[in-house]
């Protein structure tokens, strides 16, 4: 048994390549296993749309996955360091729903009497959702400069979620339903929506901040003894604080600007992963979760097309379909989440 | 010890909060130091600013003016960073404790390690000897739920230990602890003090206990100053009893006094051990217990075949104390 547990990091790696291949197999239009498989060599003969599907559409998708799930859980196994709360993830903070609020005055800013956008652009919606979060950052960081407790902070940055949330439905009530609705789609998330400059993006932000998380593992791990311990083992609490916030914000942002705000992945991915990787050093954590959240999403976009192929599902409905009673399952089988 | 070493010194130093209405100060202008290889007890009322004076000591707060040096000699300056001089035992809860004691003691090392935070042959080696040092090698590879509360305070201690500073500031480690917990804590706690050549505070309200084992008390609740000196100095010039207003308890004799209510003097003979508990039991009891007289009644304790037998008036015999008392009552 012993070695399972030492060896079970592996079991991550390998789902994320098999999940990886199996979504590029899925689609709305069926290309054989066996042309993938020539169209990812790069042979010349394979049919021209079947490439352009798979290396324009469900390639950038599935690398999306990779990333939003990555970036989201680092991004929550941080805040639940953090705050020392099994329950916080990524938008405690109130930065999806800075990002919502910016982006729902760009869909809804004619109802308000303000005429913004004639027509939003990805990248309109993409700025202003990272507009949101920049805002909603540098708030929380104010405030955080104030505080020196991590738990009045988690309050605050749940009260700043709660007062953006209500005035997105003052915008709401106030906007068209056509606009609405365009809204609406925004917050069901979606993967498919990034080109290769979009991924590059992405890409670069999950690098420096997963990076950057990796150089504060020291500080992570010591936040786990509580902060006069920490700082007595000479961690810098405001400095790493201050660290943990801007990555923490810059990821969540970077994928909420980008592919909406999904829910659920940052706070669930890193209790999955704990499940089967027992530690609680960061140096370990922070990979893991980050290809765990890889695993969770890529599995989600494949549920969100499994049923008739046809459709595809908003994938912030499955997230938290198939996180919530994971989580659920977990408390009940350890009786304590531990952080 | 005609040259002790101080490795803490204070120099006018002024503790406590700054609020926005004002300066809240706890302590002021005080010089003291703490010395290798004593152990010093901290003590004073529930409130009165020791875990302040304490936080203050090990960085974690600000002082309100003064300073607090660290290192042997007055002019030598600190080697390292502060945690390489000063480790501490809080009061706070470990909230992770799904971690293995190995793992939380291994905390003591953060201070010498790089980003990388890995453990070298050295590093692995000081946390063996602070779980050897404290004696709980067994537990190593425990998880913190796992352990009761005085272990828990055992791995905290291990962990101050394998941090491997001069100085070991404590915040009431006994707390919450049975009493052999806490008089293992504190022999534990003095012995680390001689052997390692450590200088040790430990603030506490545990007066009996630390009597007994400090070398040095820092009393605080006079005033916003520290009265120091030796344990058995403060308890017969009597300022323990000004600053705690012991309701009916002696320090001197560290009995609680008893109101003699019955009106009733009994007269005692006997000694040791049995002599002081069954006075002890009279007097909880009302009775005024004095040495033999005549026209009283009288009580012999005798030690037969390995057995107490109490004798009232070299007549009727009773085998245990509370069958005496019942008699009487």
């Amino acid at each position: 048994m012993h070695w399972i547990h030492r060896k079970s990091w592996i079991i991550l790696p390998l789902l994320l390549v098999l999940l990886f291949i199996v979504n590029l197999g899925l689609g709305s239009v069926s290309i054989p296993p066996g042309a993938i498989l020539s169209i990812l060599s790069g042979s010349e003969t394979a049919n021209p749309v079947w490439r352009d599907i798979v290396w324009e559409f469900r390639m950038t998708k599935a690398l999306t996955c990779v990333l939003a799930g990555g970036a989201l859980s680092i991004a929550g196994l941080q805040m639940q360091t953090l705050f020392r709360n099994a329950l916080a993830g990524p938008d405690v903070l109130g930065l999806s729903s800075g990002a919502s609020l910016a982006v729902s005055l760009v869909f809804m800013s004619q109802a308000a009497g303000l005429q913004m956008l004639s027509t939003p652009s990805p990248w309109a919606i993409a700025g202003a959702a990272s507009l949101g979060c920049c805002g909603v950052f540098l708030v929380v960081i104010v405030i955080a400069q104030r505080l020196r407790d991590n738990t009045s902070l988690l309050i605050i940055g749940l009260m700043i979620g709660a007062t953006t949330s209500s005035l997105v439905s003052v915008l709401q009530f106030l906007s068209k339903p056509e606009e609405q609705q365009t809204y609406i789609l925004w917050t069901f998330g979606s993967l498919g929506r990034l080109n290769w400059t979009e991924i590059k993006v992405l890409t670069s932000i999950l690098v420096a901040s997963g990076l950057v998380a990796l150089f504060s593992t020291k500080a992570l791990n010591g936040w786990l003894l509580g902060d006069n311990y920490a700082q007595s083992i000479g961690i810098h609490l405001n400095r790493s604080r201050l660290v943990i916030l801007l990555t923490t914000s810059l990821l969540t942002g970077g994928v909420t600007a980008f592919c909406g705000p999904i829910a659920f992945v940052g706070l669930a991915v890193p209790h999955l992963t704990k499940l089967l990787i027992k530690t609680h050093n960061h140096k370990i954590l922070i990979p893991a979760v980050s290809v765990g959240g890889g695993v969770l999403m890529l599995f989600c976009d494949i549920v969100t097309q499994l049923p008739g192929s046809a459709y595809v599902l908003p994938i912030n409905a499955i997230t938290a379909m198939v996180g919530a009673p994971v989580v659920i399952w977990i408390i009940l089988r350890a009786k304590r989440l531990s952080v | 010890m005609a040259n002790k070493t101080a490795l803490v010194s204070l120099h006018q130093l002024s503790v406590g909060y700054a609020l926005p209405a004002g300066r809240n100060v706890l302590f002021e202008n005080l010089g003291l130091t703490l010395n290798a290889g004593e152990l010093t007890c901290f003590m004073g009322p529930n409130g009165v600013g020791k875990s302040t004076l304490i936080r203050t000591l090990a960085g974690l707060q600000k002082a309100l003016s003064g300073e607090v040096h660290y290192g042997a000699g007055p002019n030598q300056s600190p080697k390292g960073p502060l945690p390489h001089q000063v480790s501490v035992v809080l009061t706070d809860r470990i909230a992770t404790v799904q971690m293995d004691v190995r793992e939380l003691v291994s905390f003591g090392r953060y201070p010498y390690m790089g980003w990388g935070i890995t453990l070298s042959k050295d590093d692995q080696q000081k946390v063996s000897e602070a779980l050897e040092e404290v004696h709980i090698q067994h537990l190593a590879d425990k998880k913190l739920y796992e352990l009761s509360d005085g272990q828990q305070q055992m791995v905290m201690i291990a962990r101050a230990l394998a941090q491997d500073t001069p100085v070991i500031l404590l915040d009431e480690p006994t707390a919450h602890l049975d009493l052999n917990n806490r008089v293992e804590v504190m022999n534990l706690l003095r012995r680390l003090a001689r052997k390692l050549n450590k200088a040790i505070l430990i603030a506490t309200h545990e007066l009996d206990l630390a009597l007994q084992t400090a070398d040095l008390i820092w009393l605080a609740g006079r005033g916003k100053t520290l009265v120091t000196g030796i344990p058995e100095d403060l308890v017969l010039s009597g300022v323990f009893d000004e600053v705690f207003q012991f309701k009916g308890y002696d320090l001197k004799t560290g009995k609680i006094s008893h109101e003699a209510y019955r009106d009733k003097m009994i007269s005692l003979q006997g000694d040791g051990h049995a002599y002081l508990w069954t006075r002890n039991a009279l007097e909880r009891n009302g009775f005024s217990v004095t040495s033999p007289g005549p026209s009283l009644p009288h009580i012999d304790v005798v030690e037969k075949d390995g057995h107490l037998r109490w004798i009232i008036n070299q007549k009727t015999s009773f085998d245990t104390l509370q069958s005496l008392l019942t008699h009487f009552i």
